[in-house]
Parts: structure tokens; C-alpha cells; sequence
């Protein structure tokens, strides 16, 4: 199966049912699959006139109850970003996949590339946090179209599902999850008195729960600043309020949010930290390095949003070099670990920018020349 | 009989509204809600969303369902809202601006699908929310305030913009006929297929100022001599329909809307 094929499985089996998208390469798979299964499911398959429509029809099927999702590349995912806010500020939740591919602009259009990582994070203007996931391998990706649903529905926010190209156009063998082996997370719906109900009265967690348009609460949602009932509110008191809401209710789940993976990082020298495709490099450079008797090891990020803070400082503490392999030219993966370790440690980048991947060859010569035995 | 105030829709504490005095913004809000009544709609039943824009803040004063979106992208909203919940009256409430400058688009293609939403565009010639600024409305040599010499620009015919584009029903009123809005409002929403309702509508501390009308009733007189129905407009010769425009129904047909449509897509697929 091919990894846009996973997400777009995976995102059926978490309940999706409103697809509505442009198409544009490396992501068409996506569109292309949902237009057949979703008229057979008693989903909704929309072709729109561009990704701002692409997404706004998303945020509208959300609020009228659907599990909602578009995928798209580059250029659309630019076109996103303001209703995206819109799903920030309106607590919507939706997943949209972003097949990385090289850019700036059209770039080499159907090259990979992992140069959004900045843009999936601070895409938007304003204050607001996304959660973002990076798969490396087509299981992951079905695996993790289930968990972006998933985050999404519980914590009424947008996840961007990433891969870069090598992975949105893989191809692997893999056993499908049977229903019921993955958790499938729906939306928590109000239960209180019809007229008490407040889209935006988060509680203890810091999230209220969710209506649907149609049903018999009534609820108003603005992408302007307001208060717990969803109605315009110009109070200062409010509008802080509210903006730290919307991170905090990320900041208090991050054990349920970040997910990372580690191979061979219980005795290690060197540190690769990886996303997406380079961790396949990376563990490959990883397991030739330790034939040769450096002890390299690889953290995985499969949560890229938020960042993970705590695993990568765990693990680079036991290390003496931490080297981050990614494909683009500012390291900006690089600069959130240098971020994290602070001026003291020394990073070293792999990087790629001319939309080739990064081979195990390119890994291994970094690894090796930071090995004390000089290159071997 | 009883006289339909669509008090019922209507938020209370938050009146007196935030619209200037003799703004039409209020009358197409008014005329929306006694609609709704006529119509014996129920809160939940109903939809409204809006775009940015001084009647985009129309929604802050309902107790329906509303969504206030970005500015120019209510209809895609409004799409995907109308399209997974067809039960569901969406009733879409833009400005000029929003409508078919930025959002020129959007408007297109939600006519084009022909999805069964409700399109009400308060057309004040100007973006009146961010200080009377031109709009792709705003009839050649108007003063505005980014147009002081003049517009060098043409403006565009929203309502024949709809049919070509595929709407199945299109009217068109002013703010002086409040009781013919609330009519067409009402025919547009029992409707299926995509239908827009323009509302000539006065700006009075923008383009009623810029423009010669600075009092209320001057852009309001205005509008009532210059919208004529269809029959009496055609009389005119070519020289005195100039300045004139045509008010009333201007579109009713059924093709399919996007919902029926899809049906049938479903159908053969699910066959198939
Ligand atoms: C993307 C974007 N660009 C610009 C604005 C600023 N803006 C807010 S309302 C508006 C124009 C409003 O004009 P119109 O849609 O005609 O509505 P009116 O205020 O006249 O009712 C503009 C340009 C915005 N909110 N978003
Ligand atoms: S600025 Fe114009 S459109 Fe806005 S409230 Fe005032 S009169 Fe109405």
C-alpha cells in the first residue's frame, strides 16, 4: 500500500466522512481515493475551487458533526493558513494532511522535501498552537491518520498529518488494523440544559465539549476573539483568557500528545534525531555505524508539534553528539533541539535541499567524523 | 393578524447594534428574522453564516446557529456546513466585499454547484467596516476613500453574476423596501439550489458622505427612485435606464442542487 493510500484508509477508519480538497501533487492520491469510497460510506467527496474553500468547507462539515479532513502539498497548505487560524481560534476540530514537497513556491513540485516544519508550527498569524505528526513508514501512516483524528475530536484543534513525499509515495506491505484494534476517539458532545450549553467553557481539561449544527444545542462559533458562550468579547480579561486556553490545553497533555520512538538509544554515543522519511536513513546509518563500533542511536519524532522538549533533552544528555539529518537548508528541526540543549551542545546538520533524500551514506560520514577515532 | 417582529431570533442586551444611524445593515438583518418567523423556523434548524465586514457582524445579534468565518470564504463555510447536513437552513450574510471582490470565487462556485444556501449580499458600494474603501461594486467615478480622484474602475453586476454562474434564484431589493426583502428573503430560502438576495443598501458615513448623501435619507431617497421593477425599467430608454437598476425576482428555476446531485453519485456508487 502506498502511504497516501494508509493516511486516507487510516483516516476512514477513524471515522471520516467529509473530504473536501484540490487537488496538487504530491498529494492527489488523497482526493483521488476519497472521491470513490466516500459517495460508498455515506461520506461527502468535494473537489472545491482552492484550498482557503478546501478548508473552509472542512471547518463547516466539522462543526456540523462530521469528522473532516483535506488533503494537500506546498502552495494549498500556504492557502490554508488563514481559515486554519479560524479552526484554531473556533476550537474545530479537523485533520489536513500536508505531503511535504520541495519548495519555495512551486519549487521542484514533485520533489520531498521537510521545509515546512516552521510553517506547520507558526503558519498562521496570531498566538495558536497546532498539533503536528510526522510518519516515516506507510503503517505509520495509517497509524497516525488515526491518532490526528483522534487529537483533533479530544482536543478541538487542527493536526497536520506531514509526511514528506518519499513517504506519501511509498509503498510498503503492511497488515491493516481490523476495526476495533485501534482506539478511535469520537467528539465529546455537551449533555447539560440546552440553553446552559457554552461552545467555549472549558473545563477542568480545558476543553468544552463540542455540538453539532443541526442537533439541539444551538451554538455560535467566530473566528473573533470571544467569550465561553462564543459570542464577540472585547474584554482583556477574555482575550487572555482565551489565548491561554488554547495552548494550555495542549501544554497539560503533552504525555498524550507527544509520541517519539527510539532505536538503539539505551547505550549510545551519537544521537540522530529524525522525521519522516530521514529516519529510515538514519537507522540505517545508525545500525552500519555500530558495525563499525560507534554507538549511534535514533529518536524518531513522530509528534513534530508540539516539540519534544522532554524526550530529546532525555536522551541527548547520555550523548556525545546529537546530529539532526533533514531535508532542508535552515535546520530548522536542528534549530528546535539546539533550542532545547541550549548554546553548549554541539549539533550537527545533514541536510538536503535539492529534493534528493538524504542517503545513509550522507548520516554515516557525519557520524563518523564526530567519532573520536577521527574518519574511519 | 399578528405582525412577525422575529423577536425570537434576536439576542437581547446586545441591542443597540454597533451600525451607524440609517444604515441598512439593521433593515436586512429585520427583514432576515420576520422571515424566519414566517417560516416558522426553529433556532436549531438554522444556520447563519457570515463573513468580516460591518454586515458580517450581523451574527453577534441572533440566537441561531451562526459561524462568523474570514472575510470572503462564508460561502465555502457555508458548503460544507449545508452540504454533510442537508436538513440544516443556511443562510449566508455577506458584504460587497465579501461577496464577490474577495470572495468573487467562492461566489461563483457556490452558484456554479448550485449548493442550497441562502446568499444575502448587503451591497453598500464600499467596504464600509474598514473606513468607505472601494469595492469591486463601487460604480465608476465614485469617490471613496482610496478612490479621492475618482474610480478608474468598472463595477460588477452581482446578480448577473448568479444567473450566469448558475443560481436558481436571484432577486434583488433595496433597504427602502423592507417588506419586498422579507419576501424575496423568504422565496430564497424555501428555494432549492443556490439563491442570492442583494440589498441596495445605504453607507451613509462613507459613501453617502464621499459621495454627495451624507445624510441617511438622501442615500435612502436614492435608492428608491433609482430601483424600479423590471416592467417599468424596460420602458425606459436606453439614456434613462443610466443610473436606474431593476429590483424584484430576477431568477427562478430548479435545476438540481448539489445535495440531489450527490444523491445520485451515490447511488451509482453504491451500485457500481
Ligand atoms: C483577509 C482580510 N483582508 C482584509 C480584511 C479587512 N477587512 C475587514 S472588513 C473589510 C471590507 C468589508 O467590506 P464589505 O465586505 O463590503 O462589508 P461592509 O463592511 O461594507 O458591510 C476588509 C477589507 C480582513 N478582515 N481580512
Ligand atoms: S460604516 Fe457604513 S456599513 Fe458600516 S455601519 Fe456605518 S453606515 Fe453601516
Amino acid at each position: 500500500m502506498q502511504g497516501n493510500q494508509a493516511m486516507t484508509e487510516g483516516a476512514i477508519y477513524a471515522g471520516a466522512r467529509f473530504y473536501a480538497g484540490y487537488p496538487i501533487t504530491p498529494s492527489s492520491e488523497v482526493a483521488e481515493i476519497c472521491s470513490r469510497v466516500m459517495p460508498k460510506i455515506g461520506g461527502i467527496y468535494l473537489q472545491m475551487e482552492d484550498e482557503i474553500a478546501s478548508i473552509a468547507a472542512v471547518v463547516g462539515a466539522s462543526l456540523a458533526g462530521a469528522k473532516a479532513f483535506t488533503a494537500t502539498s506546498g502552495p494549498g497548505f500556504s492557502l490554508m493558513q488563514e481559515n486554519l487560524g479560524l479552526a484554531v481560534m473556533g476550537e474545530v476540530p479537523c485533520v489536513v494532511i500536508n505531503v511535504q514537497r520541495s519548495g519555495p513556491s512551486t519549487g521542484l513540485a514533485t520533489k520531498p522535501a521537510q521545509s515546512d516544519i516552521m510553517q506547520l508550527r507558526w503558519g498562521r498569524h496570531g498566538d495558536q498552537m497546532v498539533i503536528a505528526l510526522c510518519p516515516a513508514t506507510v503503517r505509520e501512516c495509517f497509524e497516525l491518520a488515526v491518532r490526528a483524528f483522534n487529537l483533533a475530536e479530544k482536543f478541538r484543534i487542527p493536526v497536520i498529518l506531514a509526511p514528506d513525499e518519499i513517504v506519501g509515495h511509498m509503498r510498503e506491505n503492511f497488515a491493516v488494523p481490523e476495526p476495533g484494534e485501534l482506539e478511535v476517539i469520537d467528539r465529546r458532545g455537551p449533555s447539560g440544559p440546552v440553553d446552559r450549553y457554552r461552545p467555549f467553557a472549558a473545563d477542568g481539561d480545558g476543553i468544552a465539549p463540542l455540538a453539532a449544527y443541526g442537533g439541539d444545542y444551538v451554538f455560535h462559533v467566530t473566528s473573533s476573539m470571544h467569550g465561553p458562550d462564543g459570542y464577540s468579547n472585547n474584554d482583556p480579561a477574555n482575550a487572555a483568557w482565551r489565548v491561554e486556553q488554547l495552548h494550555r490545553k495542549i501544554e497539560r497533555h503533552l504525555d498524550e500528545i507527544v509520541m517519539t520512538r527510539r532505536y538503539d538509544t539505551d547505550d549510545m554515543d551519537v544521537l540522530l534525531v529524525t522525521v519522516g522519511a530521514t529516519t529510515r536513513s538514519g537507522r540505517a546509518a545508525a545500525l552500519e555505524a555500530r558495525r563499525r563500533g560507534i554507538k549511534a542511536g535514533v529518536l524518531q519524532l513522530l509528534t513534530v508539534w508540539p516539540f519534544p522538549d522532554r524526550e530529546v533533552a532525555a536522551l541527548a544528555e547520555r550523548v556525545r553528539s546529537v546530529i539532526v539529518p533533514e531535508m532542508n537548508y535552515s535546520g530548522q528541526i536542528a534549530g528546535e533541539v539546539q533550542r532545547v540543549l541550549g548554546g553548549g551542545t554541539d549539533i550537527r546538520k545533514v541536510n538536503s535541499y535539492n529534493g534528493q533524500i538524504i542517503t545513509p551514506q550522507d548520516i554515516l560520514k557525519a557520524i563518523v567524523a564526530d567519532s573520536p577515532c577521527g574518519p574511519i | 393578524m399578528s405582525h412577525a417582529t422575529g423577536e425570537k431570533y434576536l439576542k437581547n442586551g446586545v441591542l443597540p447594534h454597533m451600525w451607524c444611524s440609517g444604515c441598512g445593515v439593521g433593515v436586512m438583518l429585520g427583514a432576515l428574522v420576520r422571515a424566519f418567523e414566517e417560516l416558522d423556523y426553529r433556532n436549531s434548524d438554522i444556520v447563519v453564516v457570515t463573513g468580516i465586514g460591518c454586515t458580517g457582524k450581523a451574527d453577534d445579534y441572533l440566537t441561531t446557529n451562526a459561524l462568523h468565518a474570514t472575510h470572503g470564504r462564508a460561502l465555502p463555510h457555508a458548503t460544507g456546513i449545508k452540504a454533510f447536513n442537508p436538513r440544516l437552513q443556511v443562510v449566508v450574510l455577506m458584504g460587497d466585499g465579501d461577496s464577490v471582490t474577495i470572495g468573487g470565487n467562492h461566489f461563483i462556485h457556490a452558484a456554479r454547484r448550485n449548493i442550497d444556501v441562502t446568499a444575502i449580499v448587503v451591497n453598500n458600494f464600499n467596504y464600509g467596516m474598514t473606513g468607505g474603501q472601494v469595492s469591486g461594486t463601487t460604480p465608476g467615478d465614485s469617490l471613496t476613500s482610496t478612490t479621492a480622484w475618482g474610480n478608474p474602475e468598472r463595477d460588477i453586476d452581482i446578480c448577473a453574476l448568479a444567473e450566469v454562474a448558475g443560481a436558481n434564484y436571484v432577486a434583488r431589493e433595496t433597504t427602502f423596501h423592507g417588506w419586498e426583502l422579507k419576501e424575496h428573503i423568504k422565496e430564497a430560502m424555501i428555494k432549492r439550489g443556490f439563491s442570492l438576495v442583494e440589498v441596495f443598501s445605504p453607507c451613509p458615513t462613507h459613501f453617502g458622505r464621499n459621495n454627495a448623501m451624507a445624510e441617511p435619507r438622501e442615500m435612502l431617497d436614492w435608492l428608491k427612485e433609482k430601483g424600479l421593477p423590471r416592467e417599468r425599467y424596460e420602458q425606459l430608454n436606453a439614456e434613462e435606464k443610466r443610473g436606474h437598476f431593476v429590483i424584484g425576482k430576477l431568477v427562478d428555476r430548479d435545476a438540481p442542487d448539489f445535495n440531489t446531485r450527490y444523491e445520485e453519485i451515490r447511488a451509482r456508487a453504491t451500485k457500481g
